[in-house]
């Protein structure tokens, strides 16, 4: 990429200094040597890799687990920046929820035009089979990650909604307890808003969306398809910190439409199931027949409101790569207001003069599957050799309708750890959002994939992305916690306590 | 707790217990057949076999009754379910599947055991054969200790009690075929045969200290017998497996609330295995009564099974 | 017309199953040219019946039932009483808009030789209705009926490629060949009585229904190229038969099953 980018802590393209408020992290990189940087981020891969942090690389055989690279250096928002973002995240995901709930039941958004019909009803992602269940509380994307991008000092765009079962959570969790051990200067530099409570905020909104009259202590699960699955890892780690079992569907066994698991004691009714498996394999009965994953009579518990499914089944519809392009109208319609958050722009390729335009413009563009994911089925225009662009051009022709087509972004970049020292890499940002019954929260950080390659824009970990920790500041930057620790005196030996952190119960 | 992992736990239990014997029983098949005065050959492998109860896929495969072929069939034959490489396969699968329930030394315990086959090749000389058995016994034993300092609940006691039911069903197995053989017609009883192969059963239980601590009389087959069978002293004896089953099945009947089937079965064989008398039941028909006590102990894993509703 | 019905399932197990999950498809609803007048499921062995509706808006009933069971008979009895009605489906409370219908299924995909034979069928047709009435007339004459039992997984496309065709075969047809046109269709099972000496049926009967802006859904039998009347009682509806299908089951237990269906569909008057 020829084009110089934002940088999220250096500013704007050809500043030498970082960002005022940022002064303090670009001292800490000037005077922290390459290779102590090193050593620290070595050390957080070794943690990563013993405590088992993989995912497996599909297509690989099953020896391939490998973790996600890990780069030391934050990417930092500033506190006016995180509140504009949150506003416009719960808007979004308000709207999300707002949509599920009308495309399922009313219809109101097709019957007023806002939306093509058969974009929604020939879509494979709205499922007939769960029209007109009503999840318990109307709640139905109760974990929402939304991929964000930046080009700007206040261009954040929306990249892609994800409505289903968004992963990657355990890496903003354990990112920072790497950092909070490796870095802990950081933190006493700058007040950063802690993100260890998302595993309580998600039991507190999986209780929240029990369904009525289950008591105040629902049993809760995470459905797992199993340890042969790539995020395996995440769906223990987030059991155990919920303290909640991780089921698989064996485990489960449906009866009287009421959703039992079974224990060394008995059967323990179950209200709130967290389930990670996709919605072909929830249940056989109702959808893919064929699938040994799936609880057979698990549609029926739930459409019987027995149950609390999250996310709910049928979500894909408002993810979809296709319905993207609409999200503006959709926070529109629902929402009253304009849309805070705003879309890359987007060509529908099954529209004429949209495609006639991608077609000319291959070369600037990227291209992506609308229903693909995890960066397979796209081209980026920039960097794609001739002979992909034109096998993309065939594919565009023959099937306009499975495509759509966005500009080349200059993605903001972060240092990063490089072979030949510190140097910019683009970034994208995941947030998570939380729905229960009463309202949405944002975590106040996320997951920041980084592409480690030079100029690479791709920063998927199955296409050698890495993470980074996300830093959301607190409001107030002048209440610094006090350097060095508290200091213990015990029978004459003097002990020095580890540092205060900002973030209560961090090092559990 | 859930049903499968209960049923992982105890499956990693017996897998690994499993393991572990088929590494004592090579190293000390090995022993007698070729560290003895009187080589046993051929003799000492198909007893090997036979305890183990693999005579026949052993035979299928075409190989022949050497050294070699036996310890690579009970150790890396991927294709035999019943070999050490398997077994800590399996082990490891029921590990995976209760990750977060084991200590990060267990699981690693298992794990190591698990990586000792990666790429390895057919241990031809017996150095390397005992290598490899003495491998597998060092991460059974780290195992062992593992569960020992893991938190006393639920995990460990399941693990425990597959562990439990597995070892008497080895010792049983391995008594009853190796007596056996050790009475063969015209054999003087005390020879210098029948002394290594007594010596082989003590190898593989790891008794040969303690029977000396136990019985000043020299080695006779009948203390041997008294000393699998009755003493609950020697962690690997009937005796003491029936015992440790009871044990740790009323463990979990505390904690669960969860007393059924199992338990009765486990109590009433352990009642009246305090009153057996390892030379009456030589008088009675040794075979017989082992014969009876692995059919017993498959009933109980079978209740266990019901019991905690691993199906 | 009063028609009763009588239809029995019965799934033999080769080894006892630990428990069972069956979702039934065999209630049909009252319309404006249909009354249930009495209506029974009885199942053989100890289970649990819930009734339920499923995303298509057909009433279901969720069959639980606990092992060992070596198998288990499902009897369905009733009477219906029906009335002329063109084959014009009215008093049926649609729960998904007609455009769904244009959707296919793994079983119902488009099929370039279906559409080909469709564009032909309705050439001269004035109308909608009249261009489904060619087709479906069409479809009559192409095939000879088979009476069997149909070959499970067997796509339209696959089915289109045969000379014989049984009445699932045709319906599932039936809804490419109108989706090709544009005509939202889709499957519909339930009873039929005949005149036929034959009175007892390897399945429940198959046909379809296709939607006709003004006049909304029109059923069509492809098997008597004629639209269903009194003599038809419609049980549920969806994309392809498996949608609508009258036992949708889930067992836990090894070895192989066997299935034998009898239906039987008197004229009481």
């Amino acid at each position: 990429m020829g084009k110089q980018a934002f940088d999220e802590i250096m500013g704007t393209p050809g500043d030498t200094t970082a960002r005022p408020e940022l002064a303090a992290l670009g001292h800490w990189i000037e005077e922290t040597p390459d290779a102590e940087l090193r050593r620290r981020q070595e050390a957080a891969e070794t943690t990563f890799r013993q405590l088992g942090i993989t995912f497996a690389v599909y297509g690989e055989n099953e020896a391939a687990e490998r973790i996600i690279p890990f780069d030391i250096v934050p990417r930092v928002f500033l506190h006016d920046e995180w509140t504009r973002l949150s506003e416009g995240l719960v808007q979004r995901v308000e709207a999300i929820n707002a949509f599920l709930n009308d495309i399922y039941g009313e219809r109101r958004i097709l019957k007023e035009g806002i939306l093509p019909e058969d974009l929604v009803l020939g879509n494979a992602q709205f499922r007939p089979e769960i029209a007109g269940i009503r999840p318990p509380h109307g709640v139905w994307a109760h974990i929402c990650g939304i991929d964000l991008v930046r080009t700007g000092p206040d261009d954040f765009f929306v990249l892609e909604d994800n409505a289903r079962t968004p992963s990657g959570v355990s890496y903003m969790l354990e990112n920072r307890e790497a950092m909070l051990r490796l870095c802990p200067e950081l933190f006493r530099e700058f007040r950063v808003a802690a993100v260890d409570s998302y595993p309580d905020l998600l039991l507190e909104t999986m209780k929240s969306v029990a369904p009525h009259g289950t008591g105040s202590n629902p049993t809760c699960v995470l459905l797992t398809p199993g340890h042969y699955n790539s995020a395996y890892y995440e769906h223990s780690f987030l059991a155990d910190s919920m303290g909640i079992e991780l089921v698989e569907a064996a485990d489960l066994v449906v009866d009287d439409d009421i959703v039992w698991m079974r224990t060394i004691a008995g059967r323990v009714k179950v209200d709130v199931i967290y389930r990670r498996i996709d919605d072909d394999y929830l249940d056989p009965l109702v959808f893919r027949p064929d699938s040994a994953l799936g609880v057979p009579g698990l549609i029926a518990a739930y459409a019987a409101g027995n149950v609390a499914i999250m996310n709910a089944p049928g979500n894909g519809i408002a993810d979809d790569k296709a319905i993207y392009s609409y999200m503006p109208d959709i926070v529109k319609f629902y929402s009253g207001g304009e849309c805070k958050l705003r879309n890359v722009e987007t060509w529908r390729c099954r529209e004429p003069q949209a495609l006639k335009y991608v077609l000319d413009n291959l070369e600037d563009v990227v291209v992506k599957l609308v229903d693909g994911s995890g960066g397979y089925g796209m081209l980026v225009g920039p960097t794609a050799s001739k002979q992909e662009i034109e096998d993309f051009r065939a594919a565009l022709i023959a099937e306009p309708h499975r495509y759509i087509a966005q500009p080349t972004l200059a993605l903001s970049t972060v240092p990063t750890m490089a072979d030949g020292g510190l140097s910019p890499r683009h970034v994208d940002f995941r947030p998570f959002v939380l729905s229960g019954s009463k309202g949405v929260q944002v975590v106040p950080g996320g997951l920041t994939r980084v592409a480690l390659k030079e100029g690479s824009l791709v920063v998927n970990s199955s296409q050698g992305g890495g993470t980074k920790d996300s830093f959301v500041l607190m409001k107030d930057q002048s209440q610094r916690m006090g350097a060095g620790g508290m200091t213990q005196t015990m029978g004459g030996m003097s002990q020095t306590l580890g540092t205060m952190l900002p973030s209560a119960g961090a090092d559990t | 707790m859930l049903s499968r992992t209960a049923s992982s736990l105890y499956w990693l239990g017996r897998y690994f217990e499993r393991a572990d014997f088929i590494a004592r029983l090579v190293e000390a098949t090995v022993r007698l057949d070729v560290l003895s005065s009187q080589p046993a050959g051929e003799a000492a492998w198909a007893s090997a076999l036979a305890v183990t109860e693999t005579e026949e896929p052993f035979a299928t495969l075409g190989g022949n009754l050497s050294q070699t072929e036996v310890v690579r069939f009970l150790t890396l034959d991927s294709s035999h379910p019943g070999s050490i490489v398997r077994c800590v396969d399996m082990a490891r699968n029921n590990a995976k599947a209760v990750r977060t329930a084991l200590t990060r030394e267990a699981w690693t315990a298992i794990n190591r055991a698990w990586l000792l086959f990666e790429n390895r090749t057919i241990p031809r000389s017996t150095t390397d054969q005992m290598n490899l058995v003495e491998a597998v016994k060092t991460e059974t034993r780290g195992f062992e200790g593992a569960v020992h300092r893991m938190l006393r609940n639920q995990t460990t006691w399941f693990i425990r009690l597959g562990q439990a039911v597995e070892r008497a069903d080895n010792t049983a197995r391995l008594l009853d075929v190796k007596y056996h053989i050790l009475l063969p017609e015209g054999e003087r009883l005390g020879g210098a045969i029948d002394r290594d192969q007594w010596t082989t059963i003590l190898q593989t239980v790891s008794a040969v200290t303690a029977y000396r601590w136990l019985y000043n009389d020299g080695l006779r087959p009948a203390d041997v017998i008294d000393l699998l069978l009755a003493r609950a002293e020697l962690p690997r004896s009937l005796a003491a497996s029936v015992e440790e089953t009871v044990d740790v099945l009323n463990l979990l009947a505390k904690r669960t609330g969860n007393h059924g089937e199992a338990d009765r079965m486990a109590r009433m064989r352990a009642s009246r295995m305090a009153k057996t008398r390892s030379g009456e039941v030589i008088a009675s028909g040794l075979h017989q009564f082992l014969q009876a006590f692995i059919a017993e102990n498959a009933l109980l894993h079978g209740a266990i099974g019901r019991q905690f509703k691993f199906q | 017309m009063r028609l009763s019905i009588d239809h029995h399932t019965i799934y033999r197990f080769t080894q006892p199953q630990g428990r069972l999950v069956q979702m039934l498809r065999l209630t049909p609803e009252n319309t404006h040219d249909q009354t249930v007048a009495s209506w029974r499921i009885d199942v053989d062995c100890d289970a649990r019946l819930r009734p339920g509706r499923d995303g298509f808006g057909n009433a279901v009933t969720m069959l639980y039932a606990e092992g060992p069971v070596d198998g288990i008979e499902i009897t369905v009895k009733g009477e219906v009483l029906t009335s002329h009605s063109d084959g014009v489906l009215r008093g049926v409370h649609e729960t998904l808009p007609p455009a769904l219908f244009l959707r296919a299924t793994e079983a119902t995909a488009h099929d370039a030789a279906i559409a080909e034979f469709a564009a032909d069928a309705v050439v001269g047709a004035r109308d909608r209705i009249g261009a489904l009435h060619r087709l479906n007339r069409a479809l009559h004459q192409q095939f000879v009926f088979d009476a069997g039992r149909p070959e499970p997984g067997l796509t339209a496309g696959a089915a289109f490629r045969k000379d014989s065709a049984t009445p699932r075969d045709m319906a599932q047809m039936f809804a490419v060949a109108a989706r090709s046109l544009g005509a939202p269709a889709r499957y519909v099972s339930g009873y039929h009585h005949t005149d036929f000496e034959v009175v007892h049926f390897p399945t429940p009967h198959g046909w379809a229904e296709a939607h006709v802006d003004g006049l909304g859904w029109v059923g069509f039998d492809p098997c008597t190229g004629m639209s269903p009347e009194e003599h038809y009682v419609r049980v549920a509806m969806a994309l392809d038969a498996a949608g609508a299908a009258p036992v949708a089951g889930s067992r836990l237990g090894e070895g192989g099953e066997e299935l034998d269906v009898d239906v039987v569909v008197q004229r009481e008057d």
